[in-house]
Protein backbone atom coordinates (compact mmCIF):
# COMPACT_ATOMS: atom_id res chain seq x y z
CA UNK A 1 0.00 0.00 0.00
CA UNK A 2 1.25 3.46 -0.87
CA UNK A 3 2.36 5.76 1.90
CA UNK A 4 -0.03 8.48 0.78
CA UNK A 5 -3.00 6.15 0.95
CA UNK A 6 -2.11 5.07 4.45
CA UNK A 7 -1.93 8.70 5.61
CA UNK A 8 -5.40 9.43 4.25
CA UNK A 9 -6.88 6.32 5.84
CA UNK A 10 -5.40 7.35 9.18
CA UNK A 11 -6.92 10.82 8.88
CA UNK A 12 -10.32 9.39 8.04
CA UNK A 13 -10.19 7.11 11.05
CA UNK A 14 -9.22 9.93 13.41
CA UNK A 15 -12.01 12.17 12.06
CA UNK A 16 -14.47 9.33 12.59
CA UNK A 17 -13.42 8.86 16.20
CA UNK A 18 -13.69 12.58 16.87
CA UNK A 19 -17.10 12.62 15.29
CA UNK A 20 -18.29 9.84 17.58
CA UNK A 21 -17.27 11.88 20.60
CA UNK A 22 -18.76 15.18 19.42
CA UNK A 23 -21.97 13.46 18.39
CA UNK A 24 -22.31 11.91 21.85
CA UNK A 25 -21.65 15.26 23.52
CA UNK A 26 -24.23 16.90 21.27
CA UNK A 27 -26.88 14.38 22.29
CA UNK A 28 -26.03 14.68 25.97
CA UNK A 29 -26.21 18.48 25.82
CA UNK A 30 -29.54 18.30 23.98
CA UNK A 31 -31.07 16.17 26.70
CA UNK A 32 -29.67 18.42 29.42
CA UNK A 33 -31.14 21.56 27.87
CA UNK A 34 -34.61 20.20 28.50
CA UNK A 35 -33.83 19.57 32.13
CA UNK A 36 -32.16 22.94 32.63
CA UNK A 37 -35.05 24.74 31.00
CA UNK A 38 -37.51 22.87 33.18
CA UNK A 39 -35.58 24.09 36.22
CA UNK A 40 -35.72 27.66 34.96
CA UNK A 41 -39.47 27.48 34.57
CA UNK A 42 -39.92 25.65 37.89
CA UNK A 43 -38.21 28.52 39.67
CA UNK A 44 -40.37 31.23 38.12
CA UNK A 45 -43.30 30.98 40.60
CA UNK A 46 -40.83 31.77 43.39
CA UNK A 47 -39.23 34.75 41.71
CA UNK A 48 -42.62 36.02 40.57
CA UNK A 49 -43.99 35.83 44.11
CA UNK A 50 -40.99 37.67 45.49
CA UNK A 51 -41.05 40.34 42.81
CA UNK A 52 -44.73 40.89 43.50
CA UNK A 53 -44.09 41.21 47.23
CA UNK A 54 -41.21 43.62 46.71
CA UNK A 55 -43.27 45.78 44.40
CA UNK A 56 -46.11 45.69 46.93
CA UNK A 57 -43.80 47.05 49.59
CA UNK A 58 -42.48 49.66 47.18
CA UNK A 59 -45.98 50.75 46.27
CA UNK A 60 -47.59 50.80 49.70
CA UNK A 61 -44.81 52.28 51.76
CA UNK A 62 -42.18 54.90 51.31
CA UNK A 63 -39.42 53.58 53.46
CA UNK A 64 -35.84 54.04 52.42
CA UNK A 65 -33.74 50.97 52.79
CA UNK A 66 -29.99 50.72 52.66
CA UNK A 67 -30.21 48.32 49.72
CA UNK A 68 -32.36 50.64 47.63
CA UNK A 69 -30.70 53.97 48.25
CA UNK A 70 -28.16 55.18 45.77
CA UNK A 71 -24.91 56.09 47.49
CA UNK A 72 -23.77 59.63 46.85
CA UNK A 73 -20.42 58.68 45.48
CA UNK A 74 -19.61 55.29 44.06
CA UNK A 75 -15.97 54.48 44.69
CA UNK A 76 -15.87 50.80 44.02
CA UNK A 77 -18.04 48.54 41.90
CA UNK A 78 -18.22 44.76 41.89
CA UNK A 79 -18.80 42.59 38.87
CA UNK A 80 -20.12 39.07 39.33
CA UNK A 81 -19.21 36.97 36.28
CA UNK A 82 -21.08 33.74 35.66
CA UNK A 83 -19.25 31.31 33.39
CA UNK A 84 -19.25 27.55 33.06
CA UNK A 85 -16.85 25.02 34.53
CA UNK A 86 -16.17 23.31 31.25
CA UNK A 87 -15.33 24.53 27.80
CA UNK A 88 -16.35 23.07 24.44
CA UNK A 89 -19.22 25.49 24.30
CA UNK A 90 -18.24 27.78 21.45
CA UNK A 91 -18.19 31.45 22.32
CA UNK A 92 -20.19 30.94 25.51
CA UNK A 93 -17.47 31.85 27.99
CA UNK A 94 -15.49 34.26 25.86
CA UNK A 95 -18.52 36.38 25.05
CA UNK A 96 -19.49 36.75 28.69
CA UNK A 97 -15.90 37.55 29.66
CA UNK A 98 -15.67 40.11 26.87
CA UNK A 99 -18.90 41.72 28.06
CA UNK A 100 -17.47 41.87 31.59
CA UNK A 101 -14.27 43.47 30.32
CA UNK A 102 -16.25 46.13 28.49
CA UNK A 103 -18.28 46.84 31.59
CA UNK A 104 -15.13 47.07 33.71
CA UNK A 105 -13.65 49.48 31.18
CA UNK A 106 -16.77 51.63 31.36
CA UNK A 107 -16.81 51.63 35.16
CA UNK A 108 -13.13 52.53 35.30
CA UNK A 109 -13.68 55.41 32.91
CA UNK A 110 -16.24 56.69 35.42
CA UNK A 111 -13.54 56.69 38.05
CA UNK A 112 -14.67 53.57 39.88
CA UNK A 113 -12.46 50.82 41.12
CA UNK A 114 -13.56 47.36 39.96
CA UNK A 115 -13.52 44.14 41.99
CA UNK A 116 -14.58 40.75 40.70
CA UNK A 117 -16.62 37.84 42.01
CA UNK A 118 -16.12 34.82 39.79
CA UNK A 119 -18.38 31.85 39.27
CA UNK A 120 -17.19 28.94 37.15
CA UNK A 121 -13.78 27.46 36.48
CA UNK A 122 -13.46 29.24 33.13
CA UNK A 123 -13.62 32.71 34.67
CA UNK A 124 -11.19 31.67 37.39
CA UNK A 125 -8.78 30.30 34.80
CA UNK A 126 -9.06 33.46 32.73
CA UNK A 127 -8.12 35.58 35.74
CA UNK A 128 -5.36 33.28 36.91
CA UNK A 129 -3.73 33.28 33.49
CA UNK A 130 -3.62 37.07 33.52
CA UNK A 131 -2.48 37.22 37.15
CA UNK A 132 -5.45 39.30 38.15
CA UNK A 133 -7.06 39.56 41.53
CA UNK A 134 -10.58 38.53 42.39
CA UNK A 135 -12.54 38.89 45.60
CA UNK A 136 -14.26 35.51 45.76
CA UNK A 137 -14.47 32.45 43.53
CA UNK A 138 -16.95 29.61 43.23
CA UNK A 139 -16.32 26.60 41.05
CA UNK A 140 -17.66 23.13 40.49
CA UNK A 141 -21.42 23.48 40.42
CA UNK A 142 -22.26 25.73 37.52
CA UNK A 143 -23.74 22.87 35.46
CA UNK A 144 -26.43 22.10 37.95
CA UNK A 145 -26.69 25.07 40.29
CA UNK A 146 -28.35 24.56 43.65
CA UNK A 147 -30.12 27.26 45.60
CA UNK A 148 -27.45 27.04 48.30
CA UNK A 149 -24.90 28.36 45.81
CA UNK A 150 -27.12 31.33 44.98
CA UNK A 151 -27.49 31.97 48.69
CA UNK A 152 -23.76 31.85 49.23
CA UNK A 153 -23.10 34.27 46.39
CA UNK A 154 -25.87 36.57 47.58
CA UNK A 155 -24.50 36.53 51.12
CA UNK A 156 -21.02 37.36 49.89
CA UNK A 157 -22.06 40.25 47.67
CA UNK A 158 -24.45 41.63 50.29
CA UNK A 159 -21.74 41.46 52.91
CA UNK A 160 -19.33 43.41 50.75
CA UNK A 161 -22.09 45.84 49.75
CA UNK A 162 -22.92 46.59 53.37
CA UNK A 163 -19.28 47.06 54.34
CA UNK A 164 -17.95 50.60 54.30
CA UNK A 165 -16.09 51.71 51.21
CA UNK A 166 -13.08 52.52 53.40
CA UNK A 167 -12.96 48.86 54.51
CA UNK A 168 -12.92 47.64 50.94
CA UNK A 169 -16.67 47.40 50.55
CA UNK A 170 -18.38 48.05 47.25
CA UNK A 171 -21.14 50.52 46.42
CA UNK A 172 -22.52 48.93 43.32
CA UNK A 173 -22.92 45.37 42.10
CA UNK A 174 -23.32 44.16 38.54
CA UNK A 175 -23.94 40.64 37.29
CA UNK A 176 -22.82 39.47 33.86
CA UNK A 177 -24.25 36.20 32.57
CA UNK A 178 -25.57 34.47 29.48
CA UNK A 179 -29.32 34.44 29.02
CA UNK A 180 -31.01 31.59 27.26
CA UNK A 181 -32.90 33.20 24.39
CA UNK A 182 -33.42 30.14 22.24
CA UNK A 183 -31.62 26.96 21.27
CA UNK A 184 -29.59 28.95 18.77
CA UNK A 185 -29.04 32.23 20.62
CA UNK A 186 -27.54 32.93 24.01
CA UNK A 187 -26.85 36.57 24.70
CA UNK A 188 -24.54 37.95 27.37
CA UNK A 189 -26.51 40.21 29.69
CA UNK A 190 -25.47 42.80 32.25
CA UNK A 191 -27.76 43.48 35.18
CA UNK A 192 -27.18 45.95 37.97
CA UNK A 193 -28.14 44.06 41.08
CA UNK A 194 -27.46 46.62 43.78
CA UNK A 195 -28.52 49.24 44.68
CA UNK A 196 -31.90 47.84 43.82
CA UNK A 197 -33.99 49.71 41.37
CA UNK A 198 -37.50 49.00 42.54
CA UNK A 199 -39.55 50.00 39.57
CA UNK A 200 -42.51 51.99 40.76
CA UNK A 201 -45.95 51.09 39.57
CA UNK A 202 -45.29 47.51 38.62
CA UNK A 203 -47.84 46.19 41.13
CA UNK A 204 -50.67 44.07 39.83
CA UNK A 205 -53.51 46.00 38.22
CA UNK A 206 -56.02 44.55 40.71
CA UNK A 207 -54.03 46.03 43.57
CA UNK A 208 -54.92 49.61 42.71
CA UNK A 209 -57.98 49.76 44.98
CA UNK A 210 -56.26 48.55 48.12
CA UNK A 211 -54.55 51.35 49.93
CA UNK A 212 -54.17 49.26 53.07
CA UNK A 213 -51.37 46.82 53.43
CA UNK A 214 -50.46 45.34 56.72
CA UNK A 215 -46.86 44.50 57.44
CA UNK A 216 -45.93 42.15 60.17
CA UNK A 217 -44.00 42.94 62.32
CA UNK A 218 -43.33 46.26 60.51
CA UNK A 219 -42.24 47.64 57.15
CA UNK A 220 -38.54 47.86 57.99
CA UNK A 221 -38.30 44.29 59.20
CA UNK A 222 -40.24 42.98 56.24
CA UNK A 223 -37.96 44.84 53.86
CA UNK A 224 -34.91 43.59 55.75
CA UNK A 225 -36.12 40.05 55.27
CA UNK A 226 -37.43 40.46 51.77
CA UNK A 227 -34.71 42.27 49.88
CA UNK A 228 -31.90 39.74 50.50
CA UNK A 229 -34.30 37.02 49.40
CA UNK A 230 -35.04 39.03 46.29
CA UNK A 231 -31.32 39.26 45.54
CA UNK A 232 -30.94 35.52 46.11
CA UNK A 233 -33.72 34.72 43.73
CA UNK A 234 -32.27 37.05 41.08
CA UNK A 235 -28.89 35.34 41.37
CA UNK A 236 -30.46 31.89 41.37
CA UNK A 237 -32.38 32.78 38.23
CA UNK A 238 -29.19 34.05 36.58
CA UNK A 239 -27.39 30.81 37.51
CA UNK A 240 -30.14 28.65 36.06
CA UNK A 241 -30.30 30.74 32.90
CA UNK A 242 -26.57 30.50 32.50
CA UNK A 243 -26.65 26.72 32.95
CA UNK A 244 -29.37 26.33 30.32
CA UNK A 245 -27.49 28.63 27.96
CA UNK A 246 -24.31 26.63 28.50
CA UNK A 247 -25.98 23.41 27.43
CA UNK A 248 -27.49 25.08 24.39
CA UNK A 249 -24.11 26.54 23.45
CA UNK A 250 -22.45 23.14 23.88
CA UNK A 251 -25.05 21.52 21.70
CA UNK A 252 -24.56 24.12 18.97
CA UNK A 253 -20.76 23.89 19.12
CA UNK A 254 -20.78 20.09 19.08
CA UNK A 255 -23.22 20.01 16.20
CA UNK A 256 -20.98 22.14 14.06
CA UNK A 257 -17.99 20.02 15.11
CA UNK A 258 -19.82 16.87 13.98
CA UNK A 259 -20.74 18.54 10.69
CA UNK A 260 -17.15 19.56 10.20
CA UNK A 261 -15.95 16.01 10.89
CA UNK A 262 -18.44 14.75 8.30
CA UNK A 263 -17.04 17.15 5.73
CA UNK A 264 -13.47 16.14 6.53
CA UNK A 265 -14.35 12.46 6.18
CA UNK A 266 -15.90 13.06 2.75
CA UNK A 267 -12.91 15.08 1.57
CA UNK A 268 -10.36 12.55 2.76
CA UNK A 269 -12.34 9.64 1.33
CA UNK A 270 -12.19 11.34 -2.09
CA UNK A 271 -8.45 11.89 -1.76
CA UNK A 272 -7.92 8.31 -0.57
CA UNK A 273 -9.89 6.95 -3.53
CA UNK A 274 -7.82 9.11 -5.84
CA UNK A 275 -4.60 7.83 -4.32
CA UNK A 276 -5.75 4.21 -4.54
CA UNK A 277 -6.71 4.63 -8.19
CA UNK A 278 -3.36 6.23 -8.97
CA UNK A 279 -1.60 3.31 -7.30
CA UNK A 280 -3.57 0.74 -9.33
CA UNK A 281 -2.86 2.62 -12.57
CA UNK A 282 0.80 2.66 -11.73
CA UNK A 283 0.82 -1.07 -10.96
CA UNK A 284 -0.92 -1.90 -14.27
CA UNK A 285 1.51 0.16 -16.26
CA UNK A 286 4.39 -1.54 -14.45
CA UNK A 287 3.02 -5.00 -15.30
CA UNK A 288 2.37 -4.03 -18.93
CA UNK A 289 5.82 -2.54 -19.18
CA UNK A 290 7.39 -5.64 -17.65
CA UNK A 291 5.52 -8.01 -20.00
CA UNK A 292 6.56 -5.88 -22.99
CA UNK A 293 10.19 -6.08 -21.90
CA UNK A 294 9.99 -9.89 -21.52
CA UNK A 295 8.45 -10.23 -25.01
CA UNK A 296 11.13 -8.01 -26.51
CA UNK A 297 13.92 -10.01 -24.79
CA UNK A 298 12.90 -13.31 -26.42
CA UNK B 1 -68.04 32.77 50.78
CA UNK B 2 -65.15 32.98 48.45
CA UNK B 3 -62.32 30.56 48.89
CA UNK B 4 -58.68 31.36 49.30
CA UNK B 5 -56.30 30.77 46.47
CA UNK B 6 -53.25 29.32 48.11
CA UNK B 7 -49.85 28.52 46.70
CA UNK B 8 -46.84 27.25 48.58
CA UNK B 9 -43.69 28.05 46.65
CA UNK B 10 -40.08 27.08 47.29
CA UNK B 11 -37.01 28.33 45.48
CA UNK B 12 -36.91 25.60 42.88
CA UNK B 13 -40.54 24.61 42.48
CA UNK B 14 -44.18 25.19 43.34
CA UNK B 15 -44.86 22.82 46.21
CA UNK B 16 -48.61 23.02 46.36
CA UNK B 17 -51.37 25.19 44.99
CA UNK B 18 -55.13 25.11 45.12
CA UNK B 19 -58.22 26.40 46.90
CA UNK B 20 -58.52 26.46 50.64
CA UNK B 21 -60.90 27.61 53.36
CA UNK B 22 -58.30 28.65 55.88
CA UNK B 23 -54.55 29.02 56.23
CA UNK B 24 -52.74 29.00 59.56
CA UNK B 25 -49.12 30.04 59.60
CA UNK B 26 -46.57 31.05 62.18
CA UNK B 27 -45.07 34.47 61.71
CA UNK B 28 -42.39 36.09 63.83
CA UNK B 29 -45.15 37.66 65.93
CA UNK B 30 -47.08 34.47 66.50
CA UNK B 31 -49.62 32.27 64.80
CA UNK B 32 -51.97 33.85 62.37
CA UNK B 33 -55.08 32.44 60.76
CA UNK B 34 -56.25 33.71 57.43
CA UNK B 35 -59.81 33.41 56.22
CA UNK B 36 -61.23 34.64 52.92
CA UNK B 37 -61.57 38.41 52.86
CA UNK B 38 -58.44 39.05 54.89
CA UNK B 39 -56.81 42.42 54.41
CA UNK B 40 -53.66 42.59 52.28
CA UNK B 41 -50.70 41.59 54.37
CA UNK B 42 -47.03 40.80 54.15
CA UNK B 43 -45.50 38.91 57.03
CA UNK B 44 -42.25 37.19 57.79
CA UNK B 45 -42.59 33.53 58.66
CA UNK B 46 -40.91 32.17 61.74
CA UNK B 47 -40.33 28.79 60.19
CA UNK B 48 -42.34 25.75 61.04
CA UNK B 49 -45.66 24.40 59.93
CA UNK B 50 -48.15 26.04 57.64
CA UNK B 51 -51.56 24.41 57.92
CA UNK B 52 -53.96 24.68 55.03
CA UNK B 53 -57.59 23.64 55.52
CA UNK B 54 -59.25 22.62 52.30
CA UNK B 55 -62.91 23.54 51.59
CA UNK B 56 -63.85 19.91 52.31
CA UNK B 57 -62.31 20.04 55.77
CA UNK B 58 -59.17 18.08 54.96
CA UNK B 59 -55.89 19.44 56.17
CA UNK B 60 -52.55 19.81 54.48
CA UNK B 61 -49.40 20.65 56.37
CA UNK B 62 -46.28 22.05 54.84
CA UNK B 63 -42.97 22.92 56.38
CA UNK B 64 -41.55 26.24 55.35
CA UNK B 65 -38.23 27.67 56.38
CA UNK B 66 -37.26 31.31 56.40
CA UNK B 67 -39.82 32.71 54.06
CA UNK B 68 -42.71 35.08 54.04
CA UNK B 69 -46.43 35.12 53.69
CA UNK B 70 -48.30 37.44 51.41
CA UNK B 71 -52.04 37.91 51.33
CA UNK B 72 -53.72 39.94 48.63
CA UNK B 73 -57.34 39.85 47.54
CA UNK B 74 -57.98 36.26 48.63
CA UNK B 75 -54.76 34.92 47.21
CA UNK B 76 -52.29 33.64 49.74
CA UNK B 77 -48.69 32.92 48.93
CA UNK B 78 -46.33 31.12 51.21
CA UNK B 79 -42.86 31.73 49.83
CA UNK B 80 -39.83 30.07 51.35
CA UNK B 81 -36.39 29.18 50.11
CA UNK B 82 -37.10 25.66 51.33
CA UNK B 83 -40.59 24.25 51.66
CA UNK B 84 -42.04 20.77 51.55
CA UNK B 85 -45.26 18.98 52.32
CA UNK B 86 -45.24 16.86 55.42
Amino acid sequence: MGAQLRVYRQKIKSAQTTKKITKAMELIAASRIQKAQARVSASTPYSRAITRAVSAVATYSNVDHVLTTEPEKIERAAIVILTSDRGLAGAFNSQVLREAEELAELLRSQGKEVVYFLVGRKAVGYFQFRHRESERQWTGSSENPEFELAKEIADAVLESFLRDASDGGVDEIHVVYNTFVSMMTQTPTVVRLLPLEVVEGVAEPDATVQPLYEFEPDVETVLDGLLPVYIESRIFNALLQSAAAKHAATQKAMKSASDNADKLITDYTRLANNARQAEITQQISEIVGGADALVAAK
Amino acid sequence: MAALNVSVVSADQEVWSGEAAMVVAKTVEGEIGILPGHEPMLAILAGGEVRVTLPGGEKITARAEDGFLSVQSNSVQVVASRAELS
